[in-house]
C-alpha cells in the first residue's frame, strides 16, 4: 500500500508538472504568436501574405517590406517627428516632475495626489477639444508644439506619480543631517535626495517616453501632413492601402520595436513603475 | 540590556521621533516652491481644458461658423439623441466583458506566475509585452487577421471544423472580437497588479490550512482570495476605467463599424467633436462621459466597503 503511493506519486507530479506547463504556454502563446505573425508577415513577399491556407515560415525571409517602407513615405521624417515629440515630452515632464515629486512627497500633499489620479481618469479625448481649439487660435497649428504639449498630459503625471512613490520610500535622514549642516532644501534636494533618486528617475523616464511614443489619438487630431508621429503614419497606410500586407507589417513592427526592445531590457523597472500606480496612458 | 533602561531608551526613541515628526511638519511648508512649475503645467494642459470644456458645453460650437450660448440645451439633446444612448449601451457591454475576463485571466496568469518555473522571467516578459507594444501597430496585425478570406483566424478556425467567422466585419460579432483584442491587450496589467498582491501575502495561513488537510482549492477560496480582495478591487477599478476609455484598437480597427455596430462613447465623441467639428456637442459628451467614468469607480468603491462592513 504504501510501496503503491511512493511509486505513484512521481507520476502524479510528473502529469501536473506538465498540465502546469501546458498552462502556462496556453497563457503565453497568444502574445506571442501575434508577434510572430507579425514578423512573419513583414518578412514575406505580398504572394506568400495573401496565400490561404497561409505560409507561416517565410522562405526565402526578405526583407523587400522593410526596404519599401524606408523608401516611399516620409518614414524617416515621421521618425524623427515621433522621436522630437517623446523625448522633448519625457525630459519637460522630469524637469517638473523630480521636483514635484518631491515637493509633494515632502508636504505630504495628498490632496495633489488626487489631481493626478482625476488627469489619470479623464479620457484623452477630452483635453483634446479645448487645447486643439487653443492651438488653432494661437496658430501653433502645423509645428510639432501642439503634440510635444499635449503629450505632456500623459508624461507629468506619471513621472510625478512615481517619483512621489519613489521619494516617500526614501529615509529622510541624510537630508535632514544635510539642513541641520546649514545646506538651503534646494541644496539638500539637489544634492542629496536627487543622486538617491536615480533609479525612480529611470522608471519615470522609461514609462513617460513609452506612453508618449504609444500615443495616436493626440497626433492624429493635432498633426497635418508634415507632422506626423509613426502611430498615425502607419493608420493611415492602413487606410489608403488595403491589402499590402507585407510593407504594413513591415512598418508596424518598425513603430513598436523600440518598445519591445526597451520592455525586454527593462523589464523590471517598467513593472515597478506600473505596478505602483496601475497606470497606464492615454 | 536591563528592563529599566530599555523604557526610558524606548520613551526618548519615542521623544526623538516625535520631534523628527515636529521638525519634519515645520519643514513641510517651505517645500511649495518644488511644485510650481509642475502645477503650472497641470493647470495649462489638464485644468483649463476640464473648465473650459464645461464652458463650452453650454455653447452651440460648430467649428467655423459662430458661437452662442444656448444654457443646457446640449444636455437635452443627449437625453433624446438615439445613437448616444446606443453608444452608451454598447460601451457598457464591452466594459463588462473587457472587465471580468481580464481579470479572470490575470489572476490565473498571477497565479501561475507566483510559482517558480523554468523560463519564468522570459515567459513573463513576452506576457507583458501586449500591453507595452504600440496600440497602433498592434491593432494593425489584428486587423489583417481578422480578414474574412484571407486572414489567418479564420484558417486556425477551419483546422478545428469551426464555420469562418466574420469577426470585426458583422454587427454581431464585432464588440465580442474587440472585446477579445482588449483582453489579449490588457489582461497583463490585472496580472502584473495580483502578482504584486500574491507577493505580500502570509504565508501563515497557508501552513495553517495545510496541516488542517486543505485542498488547494479551498486554500484559494478562502485564504488567497479574501486576501487579495483589496488587489482585485484596484484591478477592477482601473479595468473599468480603461474599458469604458478604450479608444486607439477600436478606432484603428472599425472605426466604430460595421455601420454603428462598434461605436462607443469614446468613438461617438471623437466623430462629433473631429468630423462633424460640433465643439458644443462633444464637450457635453465629455461632461457626461466624466461623470459616467467617476460614476462606476465610485460605485465600485462604495460596493468594496459595502462588501467589506457585510463579511465583518
Amino acid at each position: 500500500m504504501s510501496g503503491a503511493t511512493i511509486r505513484r506519486r512521481p507520476l502524479r507530479r510528473r502529469l501536473e508538472g506538465i498540465a502546469f506547463g501546458l498552462s502556462v504556454l496556453a497563457l503565453v502563446s497568444p502574445a506571442a504568436l501575434v508577434f510572430l505573425w507579425m514578423l512573419s508577415l513583414s518578412l514575406k513577399t505580398e504572394i506568400d501574405n495573401i496565400a490561404f491556407p497561409p505560409v507561416f515560415i517565410p522562405n526565402p525571409p526578405t526583407l523587400d517590406n522593410f526596404r519599401a517602407v524606408f523608401e516611399r513615405n516620409d518614414f524617416l521624417a515621421q521618425a524623427w517627428n515621433s522621436v522630437v515629440v517623446s523625448v522633448g515630452a519625457t525630459l519637460i515632464a522630469l524637469l517638473v516632475g523630480i521636483p514635484a515629486g518631491y515637493g509633494i512627497a515632502k508636504m505630504r500633499a495628498t490632496k495633489a495626489a488626487v489631481l493626478i489620479l482625476i488627469a489619470r481618469i479623464t479620457p484623452g479625448l477630452s483635453y483634446l477639444i479645448p487645447l486643439f481649439l487653443l492651438f488653432q487660435w494661437i496658430g501653433l497649428t502645423g509645428t510639432l508644439w501642439p503634440i510635444l504639449i499635449t503629450h505632456l498630459v500623459l508624461t507629468v503625471p506619471i513621472s510625478v506619480w512615481v517619483m512621489i512613490g519613489f521619494f516617500e520610500g526614501l529615509p529622510g535622514e541624510l537630508e535632514e543631517a544635510a539642513l541641520v549642516d546649514g545646506a538651503t532644501i534646494w541644496q539638500a534636494f539637489r544634492h542629496v535626495a536627487l543622486p538617491l533618486a536615480r533609479p525612480g528617475i529611470t522608471v519615470a523616464t522609461i514609462l513617460a517616453f513609452i506612453f508618449s511614443w504609444n500615443n495616436f489619438i493626440f497626433a492624429m487630431v493635432l498633426a497635418g501632413r508634415e507632422t506626423r508621429t509613426l502611430p498615425v503614419a502607419v493608420n493611415n497606410m492602413l487606410t489608403f492601402e488595403q491589402i499590402s500586407w507585407g510593407p504594413l507589417s513591415a512598418a508596424a513592427l518598425l513603430v513598436t520595436a523600440p518598445v519591445v526592445i526597451l520592455t525586454l531590457v527593462a523589464q523590471k523597472q517598467i513593472v515597478a513603475g506600473l505596478t505602483q500606480g496601475g497606470v497606464k496612458g492615454g | 540590556m536591563p528592563g529599566g533602561t530599555t523604557t526610558t531608551h524606548a520613551a526618548a526613541l519615542a521623544g526623538a521621533a516625535a520631534d523628527t515628526v515636529r521638525r519634519r511638519r515645520a519643514y513641510a511648508r517651505h517645500y511649495w516652491p518644488f511644485v510650481v512649475p509642475a502645477a503650472l503645467v497641470v493647470v495649462a494642459v489638464i485644468v483649463f481644458p476640464w473648465v473650459f470644456t464645461l464652458w463650452m458645453s453650454l455653447q452651440e460650437w460648430k467649428l467655423g461658423s459662430g458661437r452662442s450660448f444656448v444654457g443646457l440645451a446640449n444636455y437635452q439633446r443627449l437625453f433624446t439623441d438615439d445613437r448616444f444612448h446606443w453608444s452608451v449601451l454598447r460601451t457598457l457591454y464591452f466594459t463588462a466583458l473587457a472587465v471580468v475576463i481580464p481579470v479572470v485571466l490575470g489572476v490565473a496568469a498571477a497565479l501561475a506566475f507566483h510559482r517558480r518555473f523554468p523560463l519564468r522571467g522570459l515567459a513573463r516578459t513576452i506576457f507583458i509585452l501586449p500591453m507595452m507594444a504600440t496600440p497602433v501597430a498592434v491593432a494593425l496585425v489584428w486587423t489583417m487577421m481578422f480578414h474574412p478570406q484571407l486572414g489567418v483566424l479564420n484558417w486556425i478556425l477551419s483546422q478545428f471544423g469551426i464555420p469562418p467567422s466574420l469577426w470585426v466585419y458583422d454587427a454581431a460579432t464585432v464588440i465580442p472580437t474587440l472585446v477579445m483584442v482588449e483582453v489579449w491587450h490588457w489582461t497583463p496589467l490585472v496580472m502584473l497588479l495580483v502578482l504584486g498582491g500574491l507577493a505580500s501575502l502570509p504565508a501563515d495561513p497557508y501552513e495553517a490550512a495545510k496541516i488542517d488537510g486543505a485542498t488547494p482549492w479551498q486554500a484559494f477560496r478562502y485564504i488567497t482570495l479574501p486576501l487579495l480582495a483589496p488587489f482585485l478591487m484596484v484591478a477592477i477599478i482601473i479595468r473599468t476605467i480603461d474599458a469604458l476609455k478604450a479608444f486607439d484598437t477600436i478606432y484603428v480597427i472599425t472605426q466604430g463599424g460595421p455601420g454603428t455596430a462598434s461605436e462607443t462613447i469614446n468613438i461617438f465623441l471623437y466623430l462629433n467633436a473631429f468630423a462633424y467639428y460640433n465643439m458644443g456637442y462633444a464637450s457635453a459628451v465629455v461632461v457626461v462621459f466624466f461623470a459616467l467614468i467617476i460614476g462606476l469607480a465610485m460605485l465600485l468603491l462604495w460596493s468594496r466597503e459595502r462588501f467589506r462592513d457585510a463579511t465583518k
